[in-house]
């Protein structure tokens, strides 16, 4: 059985966005200035991203005040989450197709 | 995509999965250190408790007769006289073990972060310090209640035993081994409330051997 690229999520192809979902998957809720040093990019490099996986419902934003800072958490949706886990299962069958070969 | 390209990909994602839920910078030098300093403070400990017990005498029925000083419970049939200074000083000493063991937890964490690329103030240390420091504040606010009101024995066994469960509630933020340190210190707890009179060899045991066997090993698993 062949398994075509055709099968990756095309929101995951850029880096950033699968490293992301990876924080995500892995945490409850993560702000975005953690995010921002975890992934070492900038503000508006990871603000573009996160819109992008926003517009695809993989992730929702709560908007809350700490003081007067604002703080944003982000948050795997379920439907994210899915994704993710088919992502990463393709990404494990292309090795083991390779391996085989 | 190459097969080394997609290995690298999985990689990552395992790295950053790991890096953002768990504190993995938690240094094993500093459990060695932690435990060192313990046994000097046991150490010193012991030495108050010994000179200050050196030279009590009452006189009972005419004859000059030694009484031992306890800081813990004795059992009623002991003469025993509790020296509020001594306990005073014990409580000091142990305040300043603690205080050495957090500052060189920090200081050498603080280096294995940056080594790791882990910021040291992020969402993981933040989960990781509250779940420690809730357990802790109340046992130590408790213990100090307990000694105002002058039970002693109870001192040495708390200690252990909401340090221990401080570790086992912090311990999902970084290496499940801490776990284990963790229900150890409330085992120890739990047997040393059994025994009174002991206090300062299970604080010994549970402050001071038990970090350093269990800071060495976390030195030669992770900080190499």
């Amino acid at each position: 059985m062949k398994i075509s690229f055709d099968k990756l999520d095309k929101a995951f192809e850029n880096r950033v966005r699968l490293q992301i979902m990876s924080v995500l998957a892995a945490n409850e809720r993560y702000d975005f200035n953690s995010l921002k040093d975890l992934l070492n990019i900038t503000d508006g490099n990871l603000a573009s991203h996160l819109k992008a996986l926003e517009k695809e419902e993989y992730i929702t934003v709560h908007k809350s005040f700490l003081g007067r800072k604002p703080n944003t958490n982000y948050e795997a949706t379920d439907k994210g989450k899915k994704a993710f886990k088919d992502h990463l299962n393709t990404l494990e069958q292309f090795i083991k197709q390779q391996k085989s070969n | 995509m190459e097969e080394k390209e997609l290995q690298d990909e999985l990689a990552s994602i395992r790295s950053l999965m790991e890096r953002s839920s768990k504190f993995i910078s938690l240094s094993g030098l500093s459990g060695i250190l932690a435990g060192v300093y313990a046994l000097i403070g046991a150490g010193i400990a012991y030495m108050l408790i010994d000179n200050a017990s050196a030279n009590r005498y009452i006189f009972l029925n005419g004859v000059k007769t030694h009484v031992p000083l306890m800081v813990t419970n004795a059992p009623v049939f002991t003469r025993y006289i509790i020296d509020r200074s001594l306990v005073w000083e014990l409580a000091g000493v142990a305040g300043a073990v603690l205080l050495a063991s957090v500052i060189t937890a920090f200081l050498l964490s603080s280096r294995q972060a940056k080594r790791k690329g882990q910021s040291m103030w992020g969402a993981v240390s933040r989960s990781l310090l509250f779940h420690m420091v809730v357990p802790l504040v109340t046992g130590g606010i408790l213990t100090l209640i307990f000694l105002f009101r002058g039970y002693y024995s109870v001192v040495s066994p708390a200690c252990l035993i909401f340090y221990g469960l401080a570790l086992v509630s912090a311990s999902n933020f970084t290496f499940g081994e801490v776990k284990y340190l963790g229900l150890l210190e409330i085992a120890l707890g739990l047997i040393a409330a059994c025994l009174p009179g002991f206090g300062l060899l299970f604080w010994a045991l549970g402050f001071g051997v038990l970090h350093i066997i269990y800071g060495s090993m976390m030195y030669f698993k992770y900080d190499k």
